[in-house]
């Protein structure tokens, strides 16, 4: 039910713009009315939901560690998965951030007979989600080449690490079948594991078919469609130099993909999309393990009610009396 | 009462695929077995909490305040504003399900609203409903649900069968902690005067008399003074034990359980044999008689509260640095929290051993070290003499305790020790140990017998690990140091795995240490005698 309602919302989004980009005078509103919106609630909304978190106190120090603390010094300390300083902290996030270190432990557990309880290492989800992140930052960054007039050296270079397996005219971006199958592992998985089923809702089918949805009109228009690259990258360029104008010849699966990201970018502050900047500000990940050498300050820390030596002694000095045990007062 | 006890072959049935049904639906079964008592009313309001009345978690009604709605938004609400952890761990899970089958609760239930994913969107659901814009406008199908009196019921279900262990953390690619939601929604409950009675109890005696037990400062000094004769029975030593001493140069903080329980006792016997023989200048409270701190269990305030007492003491006897016993949750709050609750503790000094000079940089904010930090630095430094075949009765494995793991990385230190005190020692399967390793199953307040089938579910993955080296190595011993562990593991080996006892790392020490003076046929902690070479030979 929630993978249908997802899917219906994926189709209708695909829909709107296939009909709507062909009724004149709608042009406008695809084409620069709602990028320009979608761009501004994302920069704005995903500014907003990080400085309201920054802004949030953290009154404990709760490193999760998952190695061996800094002690004694003839005992080795894991800095990366129990980093006591700020080098430490650096090098576990950017493992956490660029390679996904804790999805990289993912096992699969497992009941036999008896019962025996068997653990077995489980490297798809982290392999897909990689493949996914990964492909789709280059995908990104390979379309500054419509972005921008003056093509940045390295953009082409990327192209041809990218096709370097030379497969197909046009050749095939590794990075385009990377995504795809990414998503399609990620899709399949809430699918097929009964846990996962049970726990997927509909913000959760709906981003996964949203972006299949951006892959395959991009797909389409580079393998299949063939759109006019020329008036593809004078309309982007316009878009970018803030003046935009609407060339001919512009396909509707153009303004149907366009219309997916303007989609995406929009949804992206609302949702568990925000994890794209929440996982910088994860307390058990970005702060190191040396509890014991720095005091962590609480700016909220409570006055609470407190029971006294003195207090506890007036209630007990009788009975410590008559077991000999040292007093304050007589 | 006529249902059946609960034996391995029907809790073995067990089903990880959830029902098509959706969990939405807030409607939750007490099961006999898997629930906790409600907190009295005389620790409430010992302790000042709102809403004290007497109500029993198997009542239909739990007479909840008339506006406990709006007590529950309020208190949701100023959370969010105060720890960044729980708005972020709200907004940021994607439910990628790498978290489902790390928790023992659900591997050893099968209830799908044990896999930590689902615990936390039992509060999420609320939050997205009411906090979010995507919530307020869709509802039902932005993933919101409304708060009722069922989700109260459920969430105190729920919550109360989380250990705080932190497991499902290590593998979440957000780091979001479990134990980080469910001390939140117990706070919440808490308003509402939802408690379990075995953790506000204790929390009211530990406020009262030092320790969780209640136990008057008298009755501390007698099991002291008990414990010195029994270590004189076995050693032929009589040691000094002092309690509530001005100008020592230590305080040692204990668990309560040390001096009251098995098998925790024979560890405490092993630390006044270690101190007696390096001659450390040391003394015990009865004011601060209780390290564990069941105040993590309820609120950070109530963890506040009763932690204070440590520094407290130690400011007034006068000591130099505190050194602190085997415990989990302890080590937990004295790790992580004492120092931010409490401190700063300017007026202690940098922790020195007196006996190898080494200074324990590492703590010199927080001014307290750990006993096995401490046992290494002196083996390290030949300051013992130890006999590891004092210990061969024992084929040793050890149980990573889930907070000095998760929460202090406190790893390589116990081994170490372990290495140097006995000659058969067997690590368990590497996905149960360490920073992966498998709670106890009554960790964090819920180690009751009214739970006592959910304890035996939620123990299964460790059980089941020690069950493997037992059969494959012949291990008769899990070594622990947390008192949790020593007061729940022990039942919850003889129902999984019985022949298999269970016992501190400083048990191991105290009968590993040779002692000057001591009697030709000194006995082990337990008062059992050595196994010779002759019946070594035997095996």
């Amino acid at each position: 039910m929630k993978l249908f309602i997802s899917l219906i919302l994926v189709l209708i989004l695909i829909g709107i713009p296939l009909i709507g980009s062909n009724v004149s005078g709608l042009v406008y509103l695809f084409g620069v009315i709602i990028p320009y919106i979608a761009i501004l609630t994302f920069v704005i909304g995903m500014s907003v939901r990080v400085l309201k978190w920054a802004k949030i106190p953290v009154p404990f120090k709760i490193t999760t560690t998952c190695g061996q603390q800094k002690s004694l010094p003839w005992i080795n300390n894991n800095n990366l998965e129990s980093p006591h300083n700020t080098a430490g902290v650096f090098w576990r996030m950017a493992l956490e951030v660029l390679f996904f270190r804790s999805l990289f432990r993912n096992t699969r557990t497992g009941l036999k007979e008896g019962p025996k309880i068997v653990y077995g290492p489980d490297k798809i989800l982290w392999a897909a989600s990689l493949a996914f992140h990964w492909s789709f930052l280059v995908i990104f960054i390979r379309h500054f080449k419509i972005f921008l007039q003056e093509v940045p050296q390295f953009i082409p270079l990327l192209e041809s690490l990218d096709g370097f397996m030379q497969i197909g005219l046009p050749i095939l971006f590794m990075t385009d079948a990377a995504l795809l199958l990414g998503l399609t592992v990620l899709f399949l998985r809430r699918i097929v594991d009964p846990k996962l089923r049970y726990i997927s809702l509909v913000a959760d089918y709906f981003p996964l078919l949203l972006i299949i949805g951006i892959a395959l009109t991009g797909v389409w228009m580079r393998y299949f469609g063939k759109v006019d690259i020329i008036s593809v990258k004078q309309f982007t360029l316009g878009l970018f130099s803030f003046q935009p104008i609407i060339p001919d010849g512009i396909s509707a699966i153009f303004f149907a993909h366009l219309f997916l990201v303007s989609a995406l970018l929009i949804y992206f502050p609302l949702s568990k999309l925000v994890h794209f900047g929440g996982i910088f500000l994860s307390p058990t990940r970005n702060m190191s393990n040396n509890n014991r050498e720095v005091r962590h300050i609480n700016p909220w820390n409570p006055k609470v009610k407190l029971h006294t030596y003195e207090e506890w002694e007036d209630e007990f000095r009788d009975v410590m009396k008559a077991a000999d045990m040292p007093l304050e007062k007589e | 009462m006529s249902e059946k006890k609960p034996t391995p072959e029907s809790v073995a049935q067990i089903e990880f695929t959830p029902s098509k049904q959706g969990w939405e639906d807030p409607k939750t079964e007490f099961k006999k077995g898997t629930f906790n008592w409600a907190a009295i009313q005389k620790s409430q309001e010992y302790l000042d909490l709102p809403n004290p009345r007497k109500w029993q978690t198997t009542d239909e009604d739990w007479k909840l305040p008339d506006n406990w709605k709006q007590i529950i938004f309020d208190g949701l609400r100023d959370r969010l504003d105060r720890f960044r952890s729980l708005k972020l761990f709200m907004d940021v899970c994607v439910r990628c399900g790498a978290c489902a089958d790390k928790c023992h609760f659900f591997i050893g239930s099968g209830d799908p609203k044990n896999m930590p994913v689902l615990r936390a969107e039992l509060l999420r659901s609320i939050y997205r409903k009411e906090y979010t814009l995507a919530g307020k406008i869709m509802g039902k199908m932005a993933g919101g649900r409304e708060l009722t009196v069922d989700v109260i019921k459920e969430w105190f279900y729920y919550f109360y069968q989380c250990t705080e262990c932190r497991r499902c953390s290590v593998f979440c690619p957000y780091g979001i902690d479990t134990a980080e939601i469910t001390m939140i929604v117990r706070e919440l409950l808490q308003l509402l005067g939802l408690g379990i009675d075995w953790i506000t109890t204790p929390a009211a005696n530990c406020f009262r008399t030092g320790n969780h037990l209640g136990i008057q400062p008298h009755g501390f000094q007698d099991s002291v003074d008990f414990a010195v004769d029994d270590l004189q029975d076995i050693t032929g030593i009589k040691v000094d034990a002092p309690v509530n001493k001005k100008g020592a140069e230590v305080l040692f903080v204990v668990p309560s359980a040390d001096y009251f329980g098995d098998p925790h006792y024979f560890g405490f016997l092993g630390y006044l044999a270690l101190f007696h023989e390096i001659g450390l200048d040391y003394t015990l409270s009865a004011f601060a008689s209780e390290g564990g701190n069941f105040g993590l269990f309820h609120s950070n305030e109530m963890m506040k509260r009763l932690n204070s007492k440590i520094y407290m003491e130690a400011k007034r006897l006068g000591v130099k640095w505190i050194l602190g016993a085997e415990c989990g949750h302890m080590w937990r709050v004295l790790h992580q929290y004492m120092d931010t609750m409490n401190g700063p503790a300017d007026f202690l000094e940098v922790p020195k051993s007196p006996i190898t000079g080494t200074v324990f940089d590492y703590a010199k904010s927080t001014k307290m070290v750990h006993i096995c930090e401490f046992t290494a630095d002196l083996i390290k430094n030949n300051k013992l003499k130890l006999d590891k075949s004092r210990n061969n009765q024992w084929n040793v494995t050890f149980h990573d305790s889930c907070n000095p793991a998760r929460a202090m990385g406190l790893l390589d230190e116990p081994r170490y020790v372990i290495d140097n005190v006995v000659n058969k020692f067997h690590e368990m399967p590497e996905n149960t140990i360490r920073e992966q390793t498998f709670c106890c199953g009554s960790g964090s307040g819920i180690g009751t017998d009214e739970n006592f089938e959910m304890r035996m579910r939620g123990g299964l993955p460790r059980a089941n690990a020690v069950k493997h080296v037992h059969e494959k190595h012949g291990v008769n011993v899990l070594s622990c140091i947390c008192a949790i562990d020593k007061a729940t593991l022990p039942p919850l080996l003889e129902f999984w795995v019985p022949g298999v006892e269970v016992c501190g790392i400083h048990e191991l020490v105290g009968n590993a240490l040779v002692m000057k003076g001591e009697k030709e046929d000194r006995t082990d902690m337990r008062n059992e005698p050595f196994i010779t070479e002759e019946s070594k030979k035997d095996e």
